[in-house]
């Protein structure tokens, strides 16, 4: 981890309102996690308790203590998924997907007209089938 | 050369648009992104000339151009899902360039602000109190009671500022609508929060946007740095949430930009009065802020109050989702049935099958099934009927749905994000995910997870009968209904009371 650059991000956001949480976002953008180390270093430049900080990171479901190399593929499991039969693609899925991809579930990415739908990155994929997540998770 | 029309909404774009478009440039068109119509089964759809073709595939290029394609719908605006509407906040959706500020003025944006800053603030509450305008957000309470509060609210030491706060963290499934407004005519949301502001006092507002909507919150960064000298000395900021649901309660919202964890506060204090960082602070959806420029407008208010039904006044945009054929955005005056939404308008189901179930409201939604479904849309009603409107999104479900893996989903999806602050709909949840699934087991009955435990002397050895879990179920609603400190724990039990009192044989125990 390159301190210079927690020090810049940090820089860039400390002398907002609420600053923590667009600090995170940032910090969780260029690492891809929100270390111990990081942790400390926002709750120094806050005037925060390093509890506190920690307390937000483990909060929120965007937020996470170690990297994840694993691609991303998130599938929307919310009611009008379901409602148009995204359960019956979840088995298949899992099995292409095993340890190599990382198959995150998230309730709802407000496609909900045109479901099953799934977010990789910023990109979206509505009305999936379960060839078209199988090939999503393979391409992954 | 050919204009050729395509929006850039989330859904189109989920469904091939950007493919879409780069083959009609390719094909020698000019092509504008615009806002989606919001016939999302169409999606992405194509328009040339005032005639829409959708839901189109690059394959269908060289026919759209030649005038052969089988995809023509005929005159967009004169579609019976379109023409049906009663367009308010929605007027500009598939008409206009989200970010194009010369189409947001040609199309009567900036009217309402430029009427409300000629007015005085005590004024401009007046009218929106005078609207019968009330929070899209799923309570329902009147924005102008909510402004003149803040109104009111002194200026000290201690809350050198006032705030409007524009909560557009729509995290219930089956809702759009606020997406819909962001990526489509997001001038409009920042206009009602600058109108906001003028009547209330506020110099500083903030948008909370959900993190699962990269594309709104693009649009609207893009949007607020367009629009910043027209609104100024208001100014607007975007704040990104990071993935809890809960979050779309106001008070853990405002927790959230405050850079806390997402818990909700006790009320009172009242936000209006004790808000963001303790200051004044007007917490309003994003459909209720949109409204506002349409009320603000010339004799806007008045047309607002004559639509609708009782105390709902003007209309909703109604979201369909879930299983339906036609499904996409509806805005309607208030009054306006299930029959008419699912099966006119809706078409049934996408699968064919016949309708279960349909739920309104989001996860904290009560299920109504068919026989139920002439209930007006009205705040009242619904209440009457055990049941909400919420935020105005509606799932619907087949005869395949399981009405008891629902039920269990609204206990697990609450467990999952539950803030943790309250007993009730922090332990509740999951009790209740436990209790669902000992009602559901095969027999033999299941031992309760907790009275097994072994420091539970005094509990009883055998597990419970049916009868006693069924009792228990109804015991943890109540509690979690009229004791949890927020909406999620509250109405989670709406769901799940409602599934088991529609679809008992869905809940094992033949």
């Amino acid at each position: 981890m390159s301190t210079i650059e927690l020090s810049e991000i940090i820089a860039a956001h400390a002398g907002r309102k609420g600053a923590l949480l667009p600090m995170l976002h940032a910090v969780q953008k260029a690492y891809g996690c929100i270390s111990p180390e990081a942790e400390a270093r926002i709750a120094e430049a806050l005037n925060l308790s390093r509890a506190e900080v920690h307390g937000v990171v483990s909060f929120y479901h965007d937020f996470t203590p170690a990297p994840d190399p694993r691609p991303v593929i998130e599938l929307c499991r919310a009611e009008a998924c379901k409602a148009r039969g995204v359960e019956a693609l979840v088995p298949a899925a899992e099995t292409a997907a095993g340890a190599r991809v990382n198959l995150k579930t998230v309730y709802c990415l407000g496609l909900c007209s045109v479901g099953p739908n799934a977010r990789v990155g910023d990109e979206l994929f509505a009305g999936l089938t379960e060839a078209r997540l199988l090939e999503l998770v393979e391409c992954a | 050369m050919t204009v050729v029309r395509i929006s850039d909404d989330a859904v189109a774009l989920a469904l091939g648009a950007d493919k879409l478009a780069a083959a009609f440039e390719a094909a020698g068109c000019t092509v504008e992104r615009t806002s989606s119509w919001g016939m999302h089964w169409l999606e992405p759809l194509v328009e040339i000339d005032g005639r829409g073709f959708g839901p189109a595939t690059v394959a269908d290029v060289a026919d759209i151009l030649a005038g052969t394609s089988t995809k023509d719908i005929g005159l967009i605006a004169e579609h019976p899902f379109i023409a049906g509407q009663q367009r308010l906040t929605f007027a500009r959706a598939g008409r206009t360039r989200p970010l194009s500020l010369d189409d947001y003025a040609a199309t009567g944006g900036w009217a309402g602000l430029d009427r409300a800053r000629s007015m005085s603030a005590e004024d401009v509450v007046a009218e929106v109190l005078e609207s019968g305008l009330r929070g899209r957000g799923g309570a329902g309470f009147p924005a102008g009671i909510k402004w003149r509060t803040v109104l009111e609210a002194k200026l000290r030491p201690t809350q050198p500022t006032k705030y409007i706060v524009c909560n557009a963290d729509e995290g219930d499934s089956a809702t759009f609508a606020d997406r819909m407004v962001m990526e489509g005519d997001p001038f409009q949301l920042i206009e009602g929060m600058a109108i906001a502001a003028h009547a209330v006092g506020a110099s500083e507002g903030f948008i909370y946007v959900r993190s699962e909507y990269p594309h709104a919150i693009a649009k609207l960064e893009a949007a607020i740095a367009l629009a910043a000298a027209k609104i100024a000395p208001f100014v607007l900021e975007v704040r990104v949430g990071a993935g809890a649901y809960v979050c779309g309660e106001e008070t853990s919202l405002l927790n959230s930009i405050e850079g806390k964890r997402g818990e909700v506060r006790a009320k009172p204090p009242l936000p209006a009065l004790e808000g963001l960082f303790g200051c004044p602070t007007v917490v309003n959806n994003v459909l209720t802020l949109a409204a506002v420029p349409h009320i603000l407008s010339p004799g806007g208010a008045a047309l607002y109050a004559r639509l609708g039904v009782e105390r709902s006044k003007g209309t909703m945009p109604i979201q369909l989702a879930g299983n339906i054929k036609h499904g996409g955005l509806y805005e309607t005056a208030f009054g306006i049935t299930l029959t008419e939404l699912i099966h006119t308008i809706g078409g049934g189901t996408a699968s064919g099958r016949p309708v279960k179930a349909a739920q309104v409201g989001g996860p904290l939604g009560a299920y109504i099934p068919p026989r139920q479904f002439d209930l007006p849309f009205d705040y009242e009603a619904y209440a009457k009927a055990d049941a909400l409107i919420g935020h105005g999104g509606i799932s619907v479900f087949d005869d395949t749905a399981d009405m008891g893996a629902m039920a269990r989903f609204a206990f697990e999806f609450c467990a999952a994000e539950s803030c943790g602050k309250c007993t009730p709909c922090r332990i509740g949840s999951t009790r209740g995910v436990e209790l669902i699934d000992r009602l559901r087991a095969p027999s033999p009955a299941m031992a309760d997870a907790v009275a097994s435990l072994p420091q539970m002397h005094n509990a009883a050895k055998a597990p419970p009968s049916r009868a006693e879990s069924l009792a228990l179920l109804e015991d943890l609603s109540e509690v979690m209904q009229s004791a949890s400190l927020c909406a999620l724990g509250g109405f989670t039990p709406y769901p799940v009371r409602s599934a088991l009192k529609h679809w008992p044989e869905d809940f094992g125990g033949k």
